[in-house]
């Protein structure tokens, strides 16, 4: 980007301030710190040049937004266009107490629904499962059928609002409910927008809501890539998530490399049945975390970009849309303080800006009471407001990529592709993704990362406002969601009239025929769909699979 | 030589949330305690007999899906029963102030929120481990 010979100068020219100015400074000037860390333990200089990105070529590996490698943003006009989509997580208790919440919401401005579900229906068990005891509703919303999905969505528009579903070991079931529901309502299922997480390699690494083993696992997710784009070509069939590698405690880069990692997997698998890149790979999307430091993670999703756009065009890739990288961000649940709750908007504001400085298509902002609880409705309020303050009044969106030539960003940003490579070889070491899985890797990275963490922390090295400095005893005043505790009855209700009311003999032949599927090679989606309109619950619609799929067991590592 | 405190830290129910625990575990090993960690998806059941087994002093609880006020008082009520009494119980995770009364009368003894530093736990478990 710079002239050699321009460069020799600038080098020279810093050495002599190095020397001259900055040292003579700091004798009197003490640093605060003797070294400077971000949050992957990367050393920061003081300063940054040009000096530190002359080896950039700007055309190839910067670009400009809107083309090849996207590195500065997937459209041309970012944000000047169309605003990031305000897509706020949320669900508890029942379908009822969960459709209110998202009215709430999108009266005030939300423009995108995100189901969280509740720890049963993310393992694939109804309700009135002996497993589901204390679960129901507490983690997210509870939705054992389509009539529960029904509810869920009762008088909210979903041929004009998109939804994306936090949903993995039978998302390909909760899919069913949602496509179904449209159905039943005579939308036409081409025109439905949103999202299923559907990323299990992500479940064995880190957020621990697997169903199957990973083989026929992949051989579910393939199917809903294959069904998306034949059926309903509005859908996300996957969100690649590093999000929650990122809250089981990975730094940064293990959260950037991993998750990279596990998208160009599922992208080999689908490959491996026959299907055209260009056809599934517009469909895929991915989920980022928003962490604490700032400059580190706005280079994370400018990295990200790069390094998807240069994997998928190896992979065989033409389509722009299946080069470039759309994101969800979601602000770090981890970062998150129970002490002096009220400080956790600052927070979210500063991850918020990160994520949107990055160029994410969607976000959610995390709730003040988050270490506490669910949000309450004032709580989700102020984080949605947070997301339109920086849309409406901060500036930021008028130009692409404003950061964009900082030395530091580019220098940063370039550093994290690097060291994403270094990870991918020490992957190819154990075999590949599955089999680090099964090694552990992952897992062991992760650990050694949360713990390094904690003791940062604990010895001070690392200062968290209200945790381990800038303390003060309180009566924490917030408010907390308290559920309808009439929900998990009434649920269970629902579940046994559901049972008593279908057709049973359509539905008997529809699950029959979905094990005969399972046994076979088969696209699953069909008869899923047909089970799920025939009333089968989840529950029962996992069993089958689980029969013939059986349990993935998971090695224990700390 | 003296007998190490031996710690069982389990994670009932379905979360799959463990940094927190793993974490903890691998402090409390720091600390010089003998750590056994249960893994994922533990019933009350499964986790009495881990302690009887291990033939544990402590049990340690971690949930952040918010199920601890049927889960921790499950397992509480289960160790009674089952003649565990006197092995001390804490818990941790996601844990309105408000539910904290109960859970200790319920016999958890101990109850850690997010940002506890982990010598509060262990100092904790030092004091009031009773055998």
């Amino acid at each position: 980007m710079f002239d050699k010979k321009e460069i020799d100068i600038i080098k020279r020219e810093k050495n002599k301030w190095q020397k001259e100015i900055y040292s003579k400074h700091i004798k009197n000037h003490t640093e605060r710190k003797k070294k400077f860390e971000n949050l992957s333990a990367n050393e920061i200089k003081n300063l940054y040049t040009p000096a530190d990105i002359f080896h950039l070529d700007y055309l190839k590996d910067i670009g400009f937004p809107g083309d090849f490698p996207f590195l500065r943003g997937i459209h041309p006009n970012m944000y000047r266009g169309k605003l990031w989509t305000f897509r706020m997580f949320s669900g508890f208790g029942s379908a009822e107490e969960t459709n209110l919440r998202y009215k709430y919401l999108l009266k005030h401005g939300e423009t995108g629904l995100s189901v969280a579900f509740d720890y049963p229906t993310l393992y694939g068990y109804d309700t009135d499962h002996p497993l589901s005891r204390g679960e129901f509703g507490k983690c997210g919303v509870a939705i054992s059928s389509l009539k529960d999905m029904e509810i869920l969505f009762k008088d909210i528009p979903i041929n004009k609002v998109t939804t994306s579903m936090t949903i993995n070991g039978p998302a390909a079931i909760v899919w069913g409910f949602y496509i179904a529901n449209a159905e039943n309502r005579s939308i036409d299922r081409r025109i439905i927008g949103g999202t299923i997480q559907n990323d299990i390699l992500k479940e064995y690494i880190a957020q621990k809501s697997w169903i199957f083993p990973p083989e026929p696992s992949m051989r579910l997710i393939v199917d809903t890539f294959e069904f998306g784009f034949k059926e309903i070509p509005g859908w996300n069939t996957i969100s690649i998530s590093g999000y929650h590698i990122r809250e089981a405690g990975s730094t940064a880069l293990q959260e950037l490399a991993f998750t990279i990692g596990n998208g160009v997997e599922y992208v080999k698998w689908a490959m491996k049945r026959g299907l055209n890149i260009d056809d599934f790979a517009p469909r895929l999307s991915f989920f980022f975390n928003a962490h604490n430091d700032f400059f580190e993670e706005i280079a994370k999703y400018r990295a990200a970009r790069r390094i998807w756009a240069n994997e998928l065009k190896k992979l065989g890739a033409k389509k722009p849309r299946s080069l470039f990288m759309r994101f969800h961000t979601q602000t770090a649940g981890v970062s998150l303080t129970s002490q002096q709750p009220e400080i956790n908007i600052s927070r979210v504001t500063l991850q918020a800006l990160a994520a949107i400085l990055g160029g994410t298509q969607s976000l959610h902002t995390n709730s003040m009471d988050e270490a506490l609880a669910l949000p309450s409705e004032k709580a989700a309020r102020i984080a949605l407001r947070t997301q339109q303050i920086i849309a409406e009044e901060s500036g930021v969106t008028s130009t692409v990529d404003p950061l964009g030539g900082s030395y530091y960003i580019e220098w940063l940003t370039d550093k994290m592709v690097k060291e994403t490579y270094d990870y991918w070889d020490k992957v190819e070491r154990f075999g590949g993704v599955l089999p680090a899985i099964e090694k552990g890797f992952y897992q062991r990275e992760i650990a050694n990362a949360a713990y390094k963490y904690q003791k940062e922390i604990e010895e001070k090295k690392r200062i968290i406002v209200s945790v381990n400095d800038y303390k003060m005893d309180e009566l924490i005043e917030i408010p907390i969601l308290k559920m309808d505790e009439k929900g998990e009855e009434r649920q269970i209700n629902r579940l046994k009239k559901l049972r008593k009311d279908r057709n049973q003999a359509k539905y008997e032949r529809n699950i029959k025929k979905l094990r005969k599927a399972a046994e076979g090679n088969e696209n699953l989606m069909p008869y899923i769909l047909d089970c799920v309109h025939s009333y089968a619950t989840l529950g029962e619609t996992c069993q089958v699979l689980r029969d013939v799929f059986g349990e993935y067991v998971e090695p224990t590592i700390y | 030589m003296e007998r190490k405190i031996r710690v069982l830290i389990a994670k009932p129910g379905l979360d799959g949330h463990d940094r927190g625990a793993k974490v903890v575990a691998r402090a409390l090993r720091d600390a010089g305690m003998e750590v056994v960690y249960t893994g994922l998806h533990q019933t009350a059941e499964m986790i009495i007999e881990a302690a009887i087994q291990e033939d544990v002093d402590v049990v340690g609880l971690s949930l952040l899906s918010g199920a601890h006020m049927t889960l921790f008082i499950d397992v509480a009520r289960l160790m009674q029963e089952k003649g565990l009494g006197d092995v001390l119980i804490v818990g941790g995770g996601i844990v309105p102030e408000g539910d904290i009364p109960k859970l200790k009368k319920e016999g958890i003894k101990g109850v850690f929120g997010p940002g506890t530093h982990c010598d509060v736990i262990v100092d904790f478990i030092k004091k009031n481990v009773k055998r």
